[in-house]
């Protein structure tokens, strides 16, 4: 006979809740499992170094990069160009965007074009780039910008839109103005939204770093990734890439703290 | 003569709060369009409470809207508060279903909104500042939200929730104050308690309140006049007058009158909306099968 057992929901039910510490188990298999996986192929010498060198080749790499080259140098150009691209891109797309999502004719004038713009490769844009900013350090966080901007005017519009209509038009009843309704309700309603947008852009400029480096550059993370392609040295590429991974995981969280802590009634719970 | 005598009779006599004439609204345009409210006439005095009743797609929450200025009308005339109404203002408070409430605010900011606003700013003496935030708290007391003061929307029940609305609506004393269905995502006991306390709030702050429901109890229990509208085109079918003293309480639901008037605009809902020839067939369905 069945016994009879507690009626809580197991682990794999749908949606089903799930502890602090089964979560973090679970995230650590995540990302053991494919280091293990990794490590195994490359250990069993089935496959080239060349192709695939294992975990200790790569860590032995970015000792090597960081005492014989300039690994700090490198990742903080790097940091440098990808976060002053993204800034760009932020302070100009948040007004237009709100812009955009708050009135109908400056949506129709704005939202077609960039939808046009954004589905060009910011890699074709390098000639221009060059040609119209030159080749110092402003052309690499042009391209981070290209990559980056239309992109996330959209979004930021689309946060704005989604403010439910009830606020917008409670506010109206109480007499708020066109300027009031910008600053106390649909910036205000749509702030954790944004930061949302905020942090997933961040990871879209990241992505730009190897393309905006491909300019006539002679440092960098994604610089260095692309010489090591040249002397076919793939410890050096991983590196560089997980690296990136590295600092795009750190800033994410980074964000997410933010998040919790500018907008704490989100979390509040009675 | 009672009470509520008198008070409809100074109703009828002074100019009316709320001045509807030969109002339609049509949504969209050619072959598409749809006429949502048809020669609506319509008269509101002041400190009067009229509800707003009919079947789904009669128009009373675009009416309503129209009377906010949130909606504007295709055709015909509407004056509030001595004024044409065209867009959006103050002197017309609203309160929705639900989700109104601003969510990064707590209560007592929530309350307290409309005191940002530049339209509510005339009074800056420190007297009348005072005033206002002696408001606040009458209003935080009245709603019984003293507790809740420092808590955010989403840490509160629906019931709570709508509470924080109505105590925000009157903050500026809006002349008048319009309802879509407030109570309608709320569980019959809370939405009882939620009658009463609206009761409260129109008896003491004198405001004309104009209130659109679908449910015919809640229409006649807080209703002095109950317009019944009519859907396709959405127009008013007709209008009754409450019999019943201005203060209501819960056990009146079980009087002789309001029994015969829930029946009569019952009736009246049935009628205009289609469902009395769904009933018809589902009789003869029914006979059919011998049930």
């Amino acid at each position: 006979m069945a016994t009879r057992r507690n009626a809580r929901p197991g682990l794999w039910s749908v949606r089903g809740p799930m502890s602090q510490r089964n979560y973090w188990l679970f995230a650590a298999i995540g990302l053991l499992v494919p280091l293990l996986a990794w490590w195994a192929l490359a250990s069993a010498g089935l496959v080239s170094k060349v192709f695939m060198p294992g975990p200790a080749d790569v860590w032995a790499r970015v000792l090597k990069w960081s005492s014989e080259d300039n690994l700090l140098g490198d990742t903080l150009i790097s940091i440098y160009r990808v976060t002053v691209g993204w800034a760009l891109s932020a302070v100009i797309a948040l007004p237009i965007g709100l812009l955009i999502g708050s009135f109908r004719p400056v949506q129709a004038l704005l939202e077609p074009l960039t939808d046009f713009i954004r589905y060009m490769p910011a890699v074709a844009f390098i000639p221009l780039v060059m040609l119209w900013v030159g080749i110092d350090e402003s052309s690499k966080i042009s391209i981070i910008f290209i990559g980056t901007f239309f992109q996330m005017v959209l979004m930021v519009a689309e946060d704005v839109r989604r403010v439910p209509v009830a606020q917008v038009e409670a506010a109206q009843t109480m007499g708020a103005d066109r300027r009031e309704m910008l600053e106390l309700v649909l910036l205000q309603s749509a702030k954790p939204a944004l930061l949302d947008t905020m942090r997933i852009t961040m990871g879209w400029a990241w992505t730009y770093l190897v393309v905006a480096e491909i300019v006539a550059a002679n440092s960098g993370l994604g610089y260095s990734i692309l010489r090591a392609q040249r002397y076919l040295q793939t410890d050096k590429i991983f590196a560089g890439i997980i690296i990136i991974g590295l600092i795009g995981l750190i800033t994410d969280q980074l964000f997410r703290l933010a998040h919790r802590k500018a907008f704490p009634w989100m979390y509040r719970k009675s | 003569m009672d009470v509520s005598e008198i008070v409809s009779a100074a109703a009828t006599r002074a100019e009316p709060k709320v001045s509807i004439r030969g109002l339609s609204k049509v949504f969209g345009e050619g072959p598409g369009a749809t006429t949502a409210l048809q020669d609506i006439d319509l008269d509101i005095g002041d400190h009067t409470f009229v509800t707003l009743v009919g079947a789904s797609g009669c128009g009373k929450s675009t009416l309503l809207r129209i009377i906010a200025g949130l909606e504007f009308q295709t055709g015909g005339e509407i004056v509030a508060n001595g004024k044409a109404v065209t867009g959006p203002g103050a002197d017309r408070a609203m309160v929705f279903q639900q989700y109104s409430l601003f969510p990064w605010l707590n209560v007592a900011q929530n309350i307290r909104f409309s005191r940002k606003l530049r339209a509510n700013k005339g009074d800056f003496t420190s007297a009348e500042v005072e005033a206002a935030s002696g408001r606040a708290d009458t209003l935080l007391n009245l709603m019984g939200l003293q507790a809740a003061e420092k808590s955010f929307p989403n840490q509160l029940s629906g019931g709570m929730q709508q509470r924080v609305a109505i105590a925000r609506a009157l903050m500026p004393r809006p002349p008048i104050l319009l309802m879509d269905e407030p109570f309608g995502a709320l569980d019959a006991q809370t939405r009882e308690v939620m009658h009463d306390l609206i009761q409260y709030v129109f008896l003491l702050e004198k405001s004309t309140i104009i209130f659109v429901t679908h449910d015919v109890e809640e229409a006649i229990y807080l209703g002095q006049r109950v317009v019944v509208l009519a859907p396709r085109p959405g127009r008013i079918d007709s209008i009754y007058d409450v019999p019943l003293p201005l203060r209501r309480s819960q056990d009146m639901k079980l009087s002789p009158e309001f029994v015969r008037l829930k029946g009569e605009i019952v009736g009246r809902i049935r009628e205009t909306s289609g469902m009395k020839t769904d009933l018809e067939l589902l009789d003869k369905l029914c006979g059919q099968l011998r049930i």
